[in-house]
């Protein structure tokens, strides 16, 4: 790992007032992915700005069927949140299942949707609730906070705070492992939310996740595996490399979107 | 260099080390607590498993500056008075290790499964708890019966405190 200097923000003002103009800076929250990455010396920031002693980014609340997550809320505390599996328990199976146990007591939802990893779980989960993220700037729907492989809508500098959404009337996610990462080589959410039934794909994409409008209109007419049988799933936007070529990858999106709808019911 | 200040098994102890240091290196190397190991390096295998602030993690994975003012457990830290600790004691009994590399981080892994979710362990939530801790030895079978077999023995023990 290259050298860095390390500092630990107090609020988020403080994080922003840290971290400067400096593009050389870097957030850090649980360091599941960002400490890995510098001792591959992939990354080297200049300096670090720790979000993860901020009381105001932890924790969860749920008011009626609205489920807000701080962004810095450990994937263990979603997964065992009584208030959120009370609604919503799809997204604490979710995040249930991210890594192993140490990795879910340090990394956080702030992090792994700020990294976009087109394998991550997240990502998936919060584009199949129509979830908003919340920034130190501005509120952004999932639909347009996604942008590509690891690619989002954050601006240099930027800080998510928070995740919110209304809880579906029904939702589920399956994932296939990957048998080596746990990462998902296919991971599919599904929602029944008051705007319709939304279908997110993760770790197929090739672009990173997507919805698939052709599942959520046979869900919609149909809330039964049975209504995504003839549905065919074009292998030609999908990821191919060593774990899984595009066209098992694609018929893997059927077989875990009709798992995710059986887990739902 | 910085200075870092933890609680280490229940003593403060502190450090000056480079912001870039992992907190395992700082263990082993400025504490001198080398029960905690560098297996794998990557965060997959789980040998460098400690607790911090009560939670497993893998300390490889995390600097030295950011569990500053924590409280850490390490394999030391688990035994009083040179008597083993009821999970440690099930790993020789049950013949839960072979070469012994990845013990401390399955050891650690294993005390604070029974911390979260004791009395209610089973064969398949044990095997799915160990995800994050790789044994090139045993196949695991005789780890699983060994925290199965703390976890009942803990589980008794509370109640015959109550
Ligand atoms: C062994 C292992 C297995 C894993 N398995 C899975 C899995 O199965 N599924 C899965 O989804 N993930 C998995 N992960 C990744 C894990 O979920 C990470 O927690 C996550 O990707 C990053 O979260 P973090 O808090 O650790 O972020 P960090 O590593 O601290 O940061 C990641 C990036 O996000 C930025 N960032 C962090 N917080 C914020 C914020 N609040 N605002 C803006 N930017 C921010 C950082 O600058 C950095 O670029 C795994 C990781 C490991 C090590």
């Amino acid at each position: 790992m290259y050298a860095t200097s390390y500092h630990r923000a107090s609020s988020v003002e403080d994080a922003v007032r840290l971290r400067g103009t400096s593009d050389e800076s870097k957030y850090l929250s649980g360091g599941m992915t960002l400490i890995s990455t510098m001792k591959q010396r992939l990354a080297s920031p200049s300096d670090l700005i720790d979000l993860r002693h901020i009381p105001g980014l932890k924790g969860v609340s749920v008011e009626g069927r609205r489920v807000t997550i701080g962004a810095g809320t450990p994937h263990a505390e979603v997964a065992t949140s009584q208030a959120i599996r009370a609604v919503c328990p799809a997204i604490c199976n979710l995040a249930g299942h991210i890594g192993d146990p140490h990795v879910r007591h340090m990394g956080t939802i702030g992090g792994s949707i700020a990294n976009n990893d087109p394998a991550a779980d997240y990502p998936a989960g919060l584009l199949g609730l129509g979830a908003t993220v919340v920034t130190d700037r501005r509120s952004i729907v999932a639909d347009d906070f996604f942008t590509g492989l690891f690619e989002t809508a954050l601006e240099e500098g930027e800080i998510v705070t928070a995740v919110t959404f209304e809880a579906p009337e029904k939702a589920g996610y399956a994932k296939f492992n990957n048998p080596a990462s746990r990462f998902a080589m296919t991971g599919v959410f599904v929602a029944k939310t008051a705007g319709g039934v939304r279908v997110a794909v993760t770790g197929a994409g090739s672009d990173g996740v997507f919805r698939h409008p052709g599942f959520e209109q046979a869900l919609q007419s149909n809330w039964s595996p049975d209504a995504l049988v003839s549905i065919a799933v074009d292998a030609s936007g999908m990821m191919a490399d060593m774990h899984a070529d595009a066209d098992y990858r694609a018929n893997l999106v059927k077989v875990m979107a009709k798992r995710a709808v059986l887990a739902a019911a | 260099m910085t200075k870092v200040t933890l609680t280490v098994n229940g003593r403060t102890m502190s450090g000056e080390c480079e912001d870039r240091m992992l907190l395992v290196h700082f263990i082993r190397e400025k504490l001198a607590l080398t029960g905690t190991h560098v297996g794998c390096d990557t965060t997959q295998c789980g040998a460098c498993v400690i607790h911090m602030d009560g939670r497993s993690v893998k300390s490889c994975s995390i600097l030295a500056v950011q569990a500053n003012g924590s409280a850490i457990t390490t394999i030391e830290g688990l035994s009083a008075q040179g008597e083993l600790h009821p999970v440690q004691a099930a790993f020789k009994e049950h013949h839960g290790l072979q070469c012994g590399f990845c013990t401390p981080g399955m050891v650690m892994t294993a005390v604070d499964m029974i911390n979260r979710r004791g009395g209610s362990l089973t064969e398949e939530v044990v095997r799915s708890e160990l995800e994050g801790n790789i044994c090139r030895c045993t196949g695991y079978h005789n780890i699983v019966k060994a925290v199965l077999a703390a976890d009942a023995e803990m589980a008794a023990g509370r109640q015959a405190a109550e």
